[in-house]
This record gives C-alpha cells, sequence and structure tokens, in this order.
C-alpha cells in the first residue's frame, strides 16, 4: 500500500500544481486581455457597486439561468450549492484543528452531497431527454458528468455504506503539507473518490469548467453602463487615433 | 399576401419550442461582396490563397483583442438555456440557429487551434479543423444572426452570441469573403455620406419638400435644415428616413418636436447617415471610419448637441461606442447627454409641459409597441437603466389613447428582433428574414386578436423597413408598422397652427 499512497501523493501534488498554475495563466490572461467596447447587456447598472450586486446575484443565485429555463436552474443550482456544501464538509480533513463553523456543518455536508447528485442526474437526463440539448452535447460533456457523479456517489457510498478510515485520510493530507507520504487506508472506493478528484482537478483549467473564473470576466455582465459618462478605451484603440 | 417560394411559419395562440431539424437551412447564405465592396473596406478582394493559415492568424489576434470573445469561447457548459431563446431558431428549427450550435461552429474551431484538449483530443471535446466546409457554414449561419443579445441575456455566463458573429465576419472579411450587402453599403457611406447613398442634392430637395408639406397641413413654417453652420444641434438619422414611409413620417415629427422647442438644428449631408454597419462585419476599424464622419461634421458645423433619430443599432453605436470611437466631446455643451436620443429630447420637453399634443389625433389607430433589440439589451435612454423601455412608451401614451404592450415575454429585454437586424436586410435574405420574425409577428397577432391592436410602432430604421416587407408574408399590412415621431408629429399641435377646429369656428363665424 505504500507504494500506491507514493502515487497518490505524487498525483495530489501535480493536480494542485497544474489546477494553480493553469487557472492563474487563465485568469491572468483573461485579465490582460482588453475589452475595446462598453457591451454590458442593458438594463445594467450604472455604477460599481450595482454591478457587484448584478454579480453577486449570478454566482449565488444563478439569475440569468433562473430567467432562461426553470428546469436547468433548479438542478443546476442544487447541483452547486450541494458541492459547495460538500467541500465545506470536507475542510476539516485538510485543516487542524477544525475550526467550530466547519464541525457545526458536518450534516449539512452531508444533505448537500445527496443534493448534488440529485442535480447532477438531472442535468444528465436533459442531455437525452432534450432534443435541443441532446444535440449541443459532446462526449466530453458527459464524460464531465460521469466524473462529478462518480466522485458524488462514491463519497456517499463512504458515508452511508463502506466506512473508510478517515483519521488515516487525514493523516495522508496533513503529511502532504510537509512532504511526507503516510499510507492511505486501502479501501477502492477512496482510491477511486481521490484519483476523480486529481482528474477534476487536472481537467479543471483545460476545460468548461473554466466557467467559473470566466463569469467575472464576462463583459455583458461585469460591466457598468456608463459609456456617455466615461470615456472607455482599450490600449490597442489608443494607438489607432496617433495614426 | 406576399407569395413566397418557401414555407411561412404559422402564427400559434401560444410559443411553441420546435424540435430541431438539423440542416434546414444550410442553404440560405447572401451574396458574396466582390473586389469594389471589399477594397475600400481594407479587405482582400477574393478569397486569399492561404486562407486558412490567414483566417487562424486573425482569430488569434481577436483573441488577444477582446475578452468577450475569449472568454465566451471558454466558458460555455453546454448548459442549453439558450438553445430555444433565438428568433431564427424558433422560426426555422435548424439547431445551427440556436445560440449555442451557432456559437460552436467558431468554438470547434478555437477549441482545435488554441486550446490543449482540442489540439489533443478533438473527437472528445468537439474540435475540428478549420475546413472550407466549416467556412461554408460559418458564411451561412453567421448571416444568420441579427446580433440582437436576446441570447445573452439568459446564459449564465452573459455569453453574447454577436460578439462571435461580429468576429467570425471580421475573420471571414479578412480572408476576402465578405457579405456584399454590408460591405458595399460601408463604402456608400465612405463615398456619398449616408447608406443610400443619397447625394447632398437630393437631401436638399426632399427636406424642402418637407417643409412645404408640414406648412401646407398645418400653417407653420417648420424648417427642416441641412448642413447650417452655427446651430445648436446636429441631428443624424437614419438615411431611409429622408426616403421611405414610415420613416420620413418620423423625421417630419423630429422637425416638428424642434420646432416647438424653439432650437436651432441641422442635419448633414456629410454624415447623413445613423446606422453604422462597421458594428456589423465587427470592424473596429470601419466602424470608427464611419463614426469619424460624425464628429468631422459636428466640428465643421460648430454645432453644441448631438441628436440622433430613431434607429436601433445605430442608437448601440451612439450611446455605447461613440464616445469611445469619436470622443472626446470636450468641445459640445456638457449639460447634455453626449449623444442624445431624438426620444429623450422630446420626452423632456414633454416634461415641461412645452408639448401640445392631442390624443384624438391617432384615434384611428390602436398601438403596440415593439422594442428593437438593440436599443433595448445595448443601450440606454435617460437617467435610470430601463429608460430605453419607458420613455419610448411615454411618448406613445401622451400621443395616443389606446396603447396595449406585447406579451411580456415578448418585449422589453426580453424582445424578440424584427428579423432583419445585424446587417440581414437585404433581399437575397428573405427567406431567413420571414422565418425570423415569426416570434415578433405571433406576438403582434395575439395582441391584435385580443385587443384590437391595429398598428405596432418602432424606433429602428431597419425594424420598419423589415416589417414593411415581411408583415405581407403573414396576411397583414406593411402600414401596421409606424415610427414614434410619426404618433408624435400626428398629435402635435405646434403654436399658431390652423387646426381643423379652427376651421369650423370660421365657417360658422361665416355663416352669422
Amino acid at each position: 500500500m505504500s507504494f500506491l499512497s507514493s502515487v497518490y501523493a505524487y498525483l495530489f501534488y501535480f493536480a494542485v500544481f497544474v489546477l494553480l498554475a493553469g487557472l492563474i495563466n487563465k485568469v491572468v490572461q483573461y485579465a490582460r486581455t482588453p475589452a475595446p467596447l462598453k457591451i454590458p447587456t442593458t438594463p445594467a447598472p450604472t455604477t460599481r457597486t450595482g454591478v457587484a450586486l448584478r454579480m453577486t446575484r449570478e454566482v449565488v443565485f444563478f439569475e440569468s439561468l433562473f430567467r432562461g429555463n426553470k428546469w436547468i436552474w433548479i438542478f443546476g443550482w442544487i447541483f452547486h450549492f450541494g458541492l459547495f456544501l460538500v467541500t465545506l464538509r470536507h475542510l476539516r480533513y485538510f485543516l487542524d484543528p477544525v475550526p467550530v463553523w466547519i464541525q457545526f456543518i458536518q450534516p449539512f455536508g452531508v444533505y448537500g452531497g445527496i443534493a448534488m447528485v440529485v442535480g447532477l442526474a438531472g442535468l444528465w437526463a436533459r442531455r437525452f431527454l432534450v432534443d435541443r440539448v441532446r444535440y449541443i452535447t459532446a462526449l466530453s460533456d458527459h464524460l464531465i458528468l460521469v466524473l462529478l457523479l462518480t466522485i458524488g456517489v462514491s463519497g456517499l457510498l463512504m458515508r452511508f455504506v463502506a466506512h473508510t478510515d478517515i483519521m488515516r485520510v487525514k493523516e495522508f493530507f496533513q503529511g502532504l503539507y510537509v512532504g511526507q507520504v503516510s499510507t492511505l487506508p486501502g479501501d477502492p472506493l477512496l482510491m477511486l473518490h481521490l484519483l476523480l478528484v486529481a482528474v477534476l482537478m487536472i481537467i479543471f483549467p483545460y476545460s468548461k469548467l473554466l466557467h467559473a473564473p470566466g463569469l467575472f470576466f464576462s463583459p455583458s455582465r461585469n460591466q457598468a453602463d456608463n459609456p456617455r459618462e466615461r470615456r472607455h478605451l482599450a490600449n490597442w484603440a489608443r494607438r489607432l487615433e496617433q495614426e | 399576401m406576399a407569395k413566397a417560394d418557401f414555407q411561412v411559419p404559422e402564427l400559434k395562440q401560444y410559443a411553441e419550442i420546435p424540435e430541431i431539424e438539423p440542416g434546414v437551412m444550410a442553404h440560405s447564405a447572401p451574396y458574396k461582396s466582390k473586389e469594389d465592396f471589399q477594397l475600400p473596406l481594407g479587405f482582400p478582394g477574393q478569397l486569399v490563397d492561404d486562407w486558412q493559415d490567414k483566417a487562424i492568424n486573425k482569430m488569434g489576434d481577436l483573441l488577444g483583442k477582446y475578452r468577450s470573445l475569449r472568454v465566451y469561447l471558454d466558458s460555455c457548459v453546454k448548459c442549453g438555456s439558450c438553445t430555444d431563446k433565438c428568433h431564427y431558431y424558433l422560426g426555422t428549427k435548424d439547431p445551427k440557429n440556436m445560440p449555442v450550435g451557432r456559437q460552436d461552429l467558431m468554438r470547434k474551431v478555437y477549441r482545435r487551434y488554441f486550446t490543449l484538449a482540442g489540439k489533443f483530443f478533438p473527437n472528445l471535446v468537439g474540435a475540428e479543423d478549420f475546413t472550407e466546409e466549416v467556412l461554408n457554414d460559418w458564411y451561412s449561419y453567421f448571416h444568420q444572426c441579427s446580433q440582437c443579445r436576446r441570447c445573452s441575456v439568459f446564459c449564465p455566463y452573459g455569453i453574447d452570441t454577436a460578439e462571435i458573429s461580429m468576429a467570425a465576419r471580421e475573420i471571414m472579411d479578412h480572408i476576402g469573403v465578405g457579405q456584399k450587402y454590408c460591405n458595399e453599403i460601408i463604402g456608400k457611406v465612405y463615398k456619398i455620406g449616408n447608406n443610400l447613398g443619397l447625394p447632398g442634392p437630393a437631401l436638399a430637395d426632399t427636406l424642402e419638400g418637407l417643409e412645404e408639406d408640414v406648412f401646407d397641413e398645418t400653417g407653420v413654417e417648420v424648417k427642416y435644415p441641412l448642413d447650417v453652420e452655427g446651430v445648436d444641434i446636429l441631428m443624424v438619422t437614419p438615411s431611409a428616413d429622408f426616403f421611405a414611409e414610415p420613416h420620413v413620417d418620423g423625421l417630419i415629427g423630429y422637425g416638428k418636436v424642434f420646432h416647438e422647442a424653439g432650437v436651432s438644428w441641422t442635419l448633414s449631408s456629410y454624415a447623413s447617415e445613423a446606422a453604422n454597419f462597421g458594428m456589423f462585419i465587427g470592424s473596429y476599424e470601419n466602424m470608427r471610419r464611419v463614426a469619424m464622419r460624425i464628429r468631422e461634421a459636428a466640428i465643421k458645423l460648430k454645432v453644441k448637441r448631438i441628436v440622433f433619430g430613431e434607429c436601433g443599432h445605430a442608437w448601440r453605436v451612439a450611446y455605447s461606442f461613440l464616445n469611445t470611437l469619436a470622443g472626446p466631446w470636450d468641445f459640445l455643451d456638457q449639460r447634455y447627454p453626449i449623444p442624445q436620443h431624438i426620444c429623450e429630447f422630446t420626452y423632456d420637453l414633454l416634461k415641461q409641459g412645452k408639448l401640445n399634443l392631442d390624443k384624438s389625433q391617432n384615434d384611428d389607430m390602436v398601438l403596440t409597441y415593439h422594442d428593437s433589440c438593440n436599443v433595448a439589451r445595448a443601450s440606454r435612454m435617460g437617467d435610470k437603466p430601463g429608460g430605453q423601455f419607458d420613455i419610448p412608451r411615454a411618448l406613445i401614451r401622451a400621443s395616443c389613447n389606446h396603447f396595449y404592450d406585447m406579451d411580456e415575454e415578448t418585449i422589453r429585454d426580453r424582445t424578440f428582433c424584427c428579423g432583419g437586424g445585424g446587417g440581414l436586410l437585404t433581399d437575397d435574405l428573405m427567406e431567413i428574414r420571414v422565418k425570423g420574425a415569426q416570434p415578433r409577428v405571433e406576438a403582434l397577432n395575439n395582441v391584435m386578436q385580443e385587443k384590437g391592436v391595429t398598428h405596432m410602432a418602432a424606433i429602428c430604421a431597419i425594424c420598419k423597413s423589415q416589417f414593411t416587407k415581411v408583415l405581407p408574408y403573414y396576411g397583414m399590412d406593411m402600414d401596421q408598422i409606424v415610427s414614434v415621431h410619426q404618433l408624435v408629429s400626428n398629435a402635435l399641435i405646434l403654436t399658431g397652427q390652423t387646426t381643423d377646429d379652427d376651421d369650423e369656428e370660421d365657417a360658422a363665424d361665416e355663416a352669422a
């Protein structure tokens, strides 16, 4: 088991590196690319504060999606909110001592896990049942759903059916902070769960999962509606004026 | 009913989302541009030899210049929220007219050449080489998008297909595959000053005719000045206003409103066009060149203010881009919005009580209002977000007694495009124009049945031209579309105007 533990240790080092480096690279690219014209989808807020509120509504409530399609909204929101709770619940494996509020939300994390799987199942069903969505679905869209579903289901199975030695899992990750490889419990479900989480981290910066940072850089959502009041000019466009 | 060599969609009582029918609109493509129309805009005259490399290079260039393009191509999760929002999908059932289907035509090429996943696993992520077949699809389907932004309202990331179709047209122009309609028109603006190619003397003639008409009708000398220096306001309006019904009735209205306001104003023969087709073809350089004409005219005519007439995408370019493209406007009077929409101007007068409006003059009509897409989703009027919906409605309500809105799902920021925007207002695209108008005409038809609506007002030259042409395909009359300032004009009693009532009184006096 110690060999496999080493493999997993390096896998997670690699995954964290790819996730961080890839995301930073993308965020820097987005931030550096100019938006030469004012294109907020109107009616839009006229102030930065207003924009922050609009963005908060998009991030927390998926406002535009709510207006667009109630089914996608309900499944999508259940999935994302569930995933959020699950992530908070998992922080206890990575923090020592565990903060009180993380201890408090532990049971909600379990409901979050169930919600996440339900939401994903709904979203996947749409890919088969709605002809328009079936048409736009690529193989990768199915695979990402399979990946997330398997992560969710394997996690729930470890909670409700085949427990693993969670203290040793925590020791393993705590060890990684200081370059020490502790032995992981040899449960197949755990191995599968961890492997897929690492895969998810690795593909994040190279797939449609980029929608997460993308939203914050979307000009139609993050620009204030004030073009008459303030002149907006990109650097490359400024050069045209000097010609 | 107008004759069609294609099937005109049926109008239903309740909007239906059709099942997909792949490829049914693949044959629709506008006439290609030729050398004469390409070169003046700085584009190659015909398909260049190494078009594939050139196109990919241009795409890379645009990815570095437009954050929207980069973020939108990366971010789509294929959720499906946009799939039933495009009027062209609803009217044609072709899945490549679903916003995401249209975006994917570019996204698959982007993934192939610019992403790791697409380079190594093209089949997995649906990446494809930029083949001739793909180019043909681009030409066909990126000219079935009117850049109306309805999809961007419902996208959880605000992905705006207009940004993508503009980029696609810019790329195609750079390899010599341009669209005749747009590029020929932009050339006319450079050469003559407006889209319709109306030279100065023709404009002067038209305006003189209008002065006579208004005098005959009202007994008041309302002026329609051209190229007058040192006046307060430069009026920039779509050239259709000089030319066709119902546009010209709007222009008559602007003149009457200016007359009542007591301001001096002029049109310019040099900048005799509010429209800016540079936006449709996604060319910043050409859009800027067209916009600069307005700056030059404003300087030359020494005006203090700029007001725009009724035109949808022109107002987008004016409101959202003019400061960027042709600013700074430090030489104009800063107490007024720069630029200002004629509806804002008229609304201010209305609030000050300076307009004497007799609503009964429009009693022969029961009205509804079509929110033009670019005004609704890409601009504003007044101080508050949403003024672009409320101000034109306030003008209509002040000018007529009978007004009913169409279904909420189809107005304000959820309005449907007329079907002719974005550079598609050409006869060689009649099929897509008629089919794309279906969702709007359906909503109009319902409010006609339920409320007895007879006319639909709009503030966009393209909308007006488009409905004039397509309404007959649906068994309606071409004159059911009217200008907002036509209604204002009908209702406005000018100071010193001889009215019918006066005539009657005179007659009564004589009889006595």
